[in-house]
């Protein structure tokens, strides 16, 4: 396992006592994506803060490739690579200028940087752009500019907190690209997001954190095979105190898996039956079914399953 | 190991300062020039060639304001390229853009990033130093009496107080607020300027003795009347003083700013 964590917990404040991260165990094997998903506030960015040595925690341990983050910060650093929320670039010097310093950060010699430097800039197709400052750049060329200089000195982890916080939909994929990219490097990533999008496309594994806890951690897949439904029917009905008698109604629908109510109406969770949606139609109408969307099982589903909330709230 | 990775962030700012030579010189020169001109050129020639300040006399046979003013310049040059070199940025890396969690992230610990930042301002401030002795040498209408009587005793006092204004430089950028920054010119810098013995010696204070001894805790004190007994034949306080309270300040701001790093720095 090239990430242990082991019994990791943080509270910020000594008095008022916020806790982030309550007790959360994680092994990434190597080679893998991994991602943290929760809403914001879960405790994902203190987890990676902790396990990129720039928090302290207040108990637990982090091993990345066997070393301490808390003991060996220093030695640790060397196998890390960081892209963290915020644009971090440094605004003084170019782009080509910002990887080769990182590069010499790291112990390169000069020719061995420079050579590095090229090499990244060609594979993030930065290479027109070397000569710019980070303050010329868009969103999604910054954060190439930090995945390329992050990886510079040959990490065996990559951390990229909320990756596509910012982005447009185009930037997005290109980083997805980039991304999916590292996996033939050998570099494992480890990532926190809150789009389930993002962590079902790119993620071999997925660890969702409510609260400052693991909930359940698995592949996507079966985590969506968790549910137990493929479809999801979310229906919207002006009759609120009839909800329970159609939950319950809709519960004997074959091919309905579960019923249950949501704040103003009923979500419906199914298999994918031929007929169905009809059959659900019929049974809510009597109760003023004003609108309904129907959705593919996601991570999304697997959270609110889990919490009761939604990813966004 | 180490030693590499402290070598490539004095580098990468070596090459950022080299860039930035020319606004670096102008910061540089502005204050003492305008000073000295005001001061020991203009006001004198007012005046009728008489230097107007008290203490003037108290610079040795000959020497006028304008000794007085040499080192006291030299010093106020050193600490403003501190806190130019270190406070400044820092704040803007703390509060805007988070330069620096990129720099921290080097495999090198904590406080070595910190010392880095001191030892690069040190050098800003050693080559402010040696550009405004020619300013403050040349620029006074009477003739300004330099003599140096120990090399060694003067680099030393110049290196020390090099590294005492980046420790302040640091100790500041790290205390205040990035909002706040502005304010610490008028607050701390403009205050410890003028109560640092840099337009009059320490013993010229000896009528008003609440002043003389409450300017002592004063580092930018030190910087003034070392550079004064290291280069001019003026009255000055004792040596060994003068390099026991550098080393001091040294010692203390560089621990306080290094503590003030890690707690901006790890969570």
């Amino acid at each position: 396992m090239i990430v242990e964590v082991r019994g990791l917990k943080k509270v910020y404040g000594s008095k008022t006592g916020v806790t982030a991260v309550d007790g959360i165990d994680l092994n990434v094997a190597d080679g893998a994506i991994y991602g943290l998903l929760g809403p914001n506030g879960a405790g994902k960015t203190t987890t990676i803060s902790i396990c990129t040595t720039r928090v302290l925690p207040t108990a637990g341990q982090v091993r990345i490739a066997g070393v301490d983050v808390v003991a060996e910060a220093p030695h640790a650093r060397q196998y890390i690579g960081v892209v963290p929320q915020y644009n971090t670039l440094d605004r003084a010097c170019t782009i080509s200028e910002n990887i080769f310093f990182h590069c010499l950060f790291f112990g390169f010699s000069r020719p061995a940087a420079k050579a590095r430097t090229a090499e990244l800039l060609e594979q993030f197709h930065l290479t027109e752009r070397a000569e710019a400052y980070p303050a010329q750049l868009s969103g999604g060329l910054a954060q190439r500019v930090q995945i390329a200089r992050a990886i510079s000195h040959r990490p065996r982890v990559l951390f990229l907190d909320e990756p596509s916080a910012g982005l447009d939909p185009q930037s997005r994929i290109a980083m997805w690209d980039a991304v999916k990219g590292l996996r033939h490097q050998g570099i494992t990533v480890v990532m926190t997001t809150h789009y389930m999008e993002e962590a079902d496309e790119l993620c071999d594994r997925v660890a969702i954190i409510d609260h400052g806890k693991i909930l359940v951690e698995d592949t996507p897949a079966a985590l969506k095979q968790s549910v137990g439904a493929q479809k999801v029917y979310e229906l919207h009905l002006r009759d609120q105190p009839g909800r329970p008698e159609l939950c319950a109604r809709l519960s004997r629908i074959e091919g309905v898996s579960k019923a249950e109510q949501t704040g103003d109406g009923v979500r419906v969770l199914a298999h994918g039956a031929d007929g169905l949606l009809s059959d659900v139609v019929s049974a809510a109408s009597p109760f003023g079914l004003k609108d309904m969307t129907i959705t593919e099982a996601s991570l999304e589903t697997v959270f609110i399953q889990l919490t009761g909330r939604d990813l966004r709230e | 190991m180490y030693a590499r990775a402290f070598a490539g962030l004095f580098l990468r700012d070596l090459y950022v300062l080299r860039r930035e030579l020319f606004p670096f010189a102008i910061r540089v020169c502005m204050n003492p020039l305008l000073f000295l001109f005001v001061f020991t050129y203009v006001l004198p020639h007012m005046s009728g060639g008489a230097a107007m300040n008290p203490t003037a006399k108290m610079a040795g046979s000959g020497g006028g304001f304008g000794t007085v003013l040499l080192p006291g310049l030299m010093a106020v040059a050193i600490m403003f390229s501190g806190i130019a070199a270190v406070a400044l940025p820092l704040a803007q890396e703390f509060g805007i853009t988070r330069e620096i969690d990129d720099r921290v992230m080097c495999p090198l610990p904590v406080w070595a990033v910190a010392a880095e930042k001191i030892v690069f301002s040190a050098m800003q401030s050693v080559i402010a130093a040696c550009i405004v002795f020619p300013l403050a040498y040349y620029i006074p209408s009477v003739p300004v009496q330099a003599h140096v009587n120990s090399w060694p005793f003067l680099i030393v006092v110049l290196l020390l107080a090099s590294l005492v204004a980046g420790a302040l430089g640091l100790t500041i950028g790290t205390a205040v607020k990035p909002q706040q920054i502005g304010l610490i010119f008028g607050v701390v810098v403009v205050p410890i300027t003028f109560l640092g013995c840099v337009y009059y010696p320490w013993a010229a204070l000896k009528p008003i003795p609440w002043l003389q001894f409450g300017v002592l805790v004063n580092p930018i004190v030190y910087m003034s009347e070392g550079l004064r007994a290291g280069l001019t034949p003026s009255a000055h306080m004792p040596d060994w003083l003068i390099l026991a309270m550098l080393c001091f300040f040294l010692v203390f701001l560089g621990w306080r700013g290094i503590k003030g790093f890690y707690r901006r720095v790890l969570g």
